[in-house]
């Protein structure tokens, strides 16, 4: 393997697997925070076992996520030491604040996870909160410092000098907005529906009905409002990828000539050589319209972007079509879902319903990881959009290949392993947990 | 600013090695604990660590922001030649860390408890063994950025006698602060004793470790002891030091935990200030004789001058916050 494609797969490898743990670290703590309030108030135990049984599962997140964060603050330099030498001043002060985010959010877990019966109950419950919103804020951030590299600001690039470096400007660049919603709103669905639908399964399965039924609502809420918000917020993202970057959102729709007005193409297989699309279905404007809000408007094609500084079509144009689609299909549940909640139905005897929602477990983390594909690859062959390409920020070290086979090898076991210990943590929830008049009359 | 920013460097750098030090050291105490008293061992370190040591890691990630946002020479020159022993350092925490996640959240306590204590013990040697290893290959000069073959540039830089010996050493004070630590939170005796006998024999470790960095020195022709002795700093630093071991074997016989506490937090403080005083600003000393300053190398005043204020800000909002924790689940003494 040679050591620039090894690079970029381990960094393709580390953020993947570190994004997957950080947004259920983000999000998982409001599920906790909705329950705790819920016990608080109406002293109805289930609540309380559903906070406890949460907050073991992001425990096990968060450390992970810790790990693999700190991993990766090295692995930056490690692997594009030439990228941080230049970006590390002009893009670090969403760094720096995510420091103290995480660092708050690391203290605050210490007290949520070991405050039980030792703090006032309503402080506890305000550290649980504090756990949320500082994760969420550093979630903000590092998308913040992502969105500099596609749309870089807050320095003059002057003979390859970077000159007049403002890291604040650098921080709310064009980009920041727009990436950070969609992102937040990506990590509520996600770990939302991969959330509900494990509750789902288990009220399938009949186990502990209540508790996983309570579990369930409360997630599928978060992942409801997400995925029906995200089609708005993904609006918003194409229209400023079509201003900043032409040349991502022709990648993304495979477009290879310039179109006036220009069509969305639905499916279709990609060849790169050939530069041609076949078998998609073309919704005539509609790309036109999703890009500058005008069904007669000019789209740039790949014909008007310099052939080295043209993204791999065909990979991006398959991320961001999964995205969409996946996409399109939770919002669509979510709507079933919400019609169902209006008509106050109970969810026990829909079980179709609650299939939908297994099927959509692992669904929403496979579009947010698309995506990432989709504004990763899609900015290549930069690393800095326009200023710096990646293979010039690549480490001189040689045999990078073995750092990645290692890096997988390890990503694979935790994944494994964090999914054994969640199976066994969900398979003793009857035991941990179980107060059903039943078992207490054994006693 | 820049030297708020410098104090916050030195100060994450400081506390990592004492708390975070304090974290690795409890599994090397456990490593080298007698397999009858593992699980007593296990259960008082789960009680005092548990709340605090994510907090405890923060340090490392602190000081490494401060390196890449305002002196990112240093930083990239860092991740370029101490590629090999930062990639093991760093499979170390993420082992660590996770194992012993683990280990306490798996729902079954069965045979994969085995897997996890062995992971997790060893990750807890090996992580500030390398640590120190990158420590001391910073001062060492066997940094080599002209070198032309592979061994020098990514394997000599590291592999060397007074970098290992410093891990060593490291390994040691680590071992050290966590029994010294420890021995505050049990409340039965015959526990208390042992982690007593554990810190003295760490500290043992630690002086003659501390030796071997002094001989490997002298044969790696580092200027150690003219750093140490010819300075008026490093002199004090190591005379304060010296005192404070007398001090320590004094109270740890009586066991009067707070004071050993503080009193093994200044010596290992003291340790830092000697090594490190002499060649400050210098941070990264390199083969051919020069030496990467952090005042040379500082940032653009602006981002200087954010990341201050952000590190001001963000103490402002973590230290009391961090005090309390610290202050809530520490063990009451009578």
């Amino acid at each position: 393997m040679d050591d620039f494609l090894a690079a970029r797969s381990q960094m393709a490898l580390s953020l993947g697997f570190h994004i997957v743990f950080s947004c259920i670290g983000m999000v998982m703590p409001f599920f906790m925070a909705v329950s705790h309030y819920k016990w608080l108030k109406t002293n109805d135990e289930v609540y309380k076992n559903l906070t406890k049984a949460w907050s073991k599962g992001v425990a096990i997140f968060f450390a992970t996520g810790a790990v693999s964060g700190t991993m990766l603050s090295f692995e930056l330099g490690l692997l594009w030491p030439k990228f941080m030498e230049h970006a590390g001043p002009i893009f670090g002060m969403p760094f720096s604040l995510e420091g103290t985010a995480f660092f708050i959010e690391a203290i605050a877990l210490g007290f949520f996870l070991y405050g039980w019966d030792k703090l006032n109950k309503w402080f506890h419950w305000f550290t649980g909160m504090v756990v949320g919103v500082s994760g969420l804020a550093s979630g903000i951030l590092v998308v913040a410092a992502n969105a500099w590299m596609n749309s870089p600001a807050g320095f003059d690039f002057i003979n390859g000098q970077y000159l007049n470096v403002d890291p604040i400007q650098a921080m709310f660049n064009k980009a920041w907005f727009s990436q950070a919603l969609h992102m937040c709103l990506a990590a509520f669905t996600a770990t939302g529906f991969a959330v509900a639908g494990v509750h789902a399964l288990m009220i399938l399965r009949n186990q502990n009905k209540e508790f996983h039924l309570q579990a369930f609502k409360i997630a599928a809420v978060f992942a409801c409002i997400g995925a029906l918000l995200q089609p708005l917020s993904g609006d918003i993202s194409a229209k400023d990828v079509a201003k900043r970057q032409p040349a991502k959102l022709a990648a993304m729709e495979a477009l290879y000539q310039t179109e006036k007005p220009a069509p969305l193409l639905i499916g279709g297989i990609v060849n790169e050589k050939e530069r041609t699309v076949k078998g998609a279905i073309k919704i005539p404007g509609a790309l036109s319209f999703l890009a500058h809000g005008d069904f007669k408007a000019e789209v740039k094609g790949l014909d008007q972007i310099p052939k080295d500084e043209q993204p791999p079509v065909a990979i991006t144009h398959y991320a961001f079509q999964m995205m969409v689609g996946i996409g399109t299909l939770l919002a669509l549940i979510s709507l079933v879902y919400f019609i169902h909640l209006l008509r106050k139905k109970s969810l026990l005897e829909k079980r179709w319903l609650l299939k939908l929602f297994v099927l959509a477990i692992p669904l929403g983390y496979v579009a947010l990881e698309a995506g990432w594909v989709v504004t990763e690859v899609g900015r290549q062959p930069w690393i800095i959009y326009g200023i710096m390409r990646t293979k010039d920020a690549v480490t001189p070290m040689p045999g990078i290949a073995y750092s990645f086979y290692i890096f997988s090898a390890i990503y694979l076991s935790l994944s494994v392993i964090v999914t054994f210990l969640l199976y066994r943590q969900i398979k003793m929830v009857p035991v941990l947990y179980n107060n059903s008049p039943s078992k207490t009359a054994n006693h | 600013m820049e030297y708020v920013v410098i104090t916050f460097l030195c100060l994450g750098i400081l506390l990592y090695f004492l708390l975070g030090g304090a974290d690795f050291g409890a599994g090397i105490i456990e490593l080298f604990t007698s397999t009858k008293n593992r699980s007593r061992t296990r259960k008082t370190m789960y009680q005092a660590i548990g709340p605090v040591w994510e907090a405890n890691h923060m340090w490392l990630i602190i000081a490494i922001v401060i390196l890449f946002v305002g002196f990112p020479h240093i930083y990239t020159t860092m991740s370029v030649y101490l590629h090999i022993p930062l990639l093991i350092m760093l499979i170390g925490i993420i082992a660590r860390g996770t194992a012993f996640v683990f280990r306490h959240y798996d729902a079954i306590k069965d045979d994969m408890q085995w897997l996890y204590n062995r992971i997790f013990r060893y990750s807890s040697f090996i992580t500030p063994l390398f640590l120190g290893i990158i420590a001391g290959s910073v001062i060492s000069g066997h940094i080599d950025t002209e070198a032309k073959d592979f061994q020098s540039a990514y394997i000599y830089s590291w592999l060397n006698w007074f970098s290992i010996a410093v891990g060593l050493f490291t390994v040691a004070l680590c071992g050290f602060l966590a029994a010294i630590y420890l021995i505050g939170e049990t409340e039965d005796e015959l526990d208390k004793r042992r982690f007593i006998k554990k810190a003295e024999y760490m500290n043992i470790a630690a002086v003659l470790f501390g030796a071997m960095v002094f001989i490997a020195a002298h044969f790696d022709k580092i200027p150690l002891i003219d750093w140490v002795f010819k300075n008026p700093v490093g002199l004090i630093a190591i005379i304060l030091a010296s005192l404070s071991l007398v001090l320590l074997w004094y109270f740890l016989i009586r066991g009067k935990t707070q004071i050993l506490r503080i009193l093994a937090g200044f010596q290992v403080t003291m340790i830092l200030v000697a090594i490190s005083y002499a060649h400050f600003p210098n941070f990264i000393r390199l083969k051919n004789g020069d030496a990467i300053s952090l005042f040379e190398t500082i940032g653009p005043q602006k981002t200087i001058y954010s990341l201050g204020l952000a590190l001001l800000l963000g103490s402002v909002l973590i230290l009391p916050f961090l005090g309390y924790l610290f202050y809530k689940f520490q063990k009451k003494e009578e």
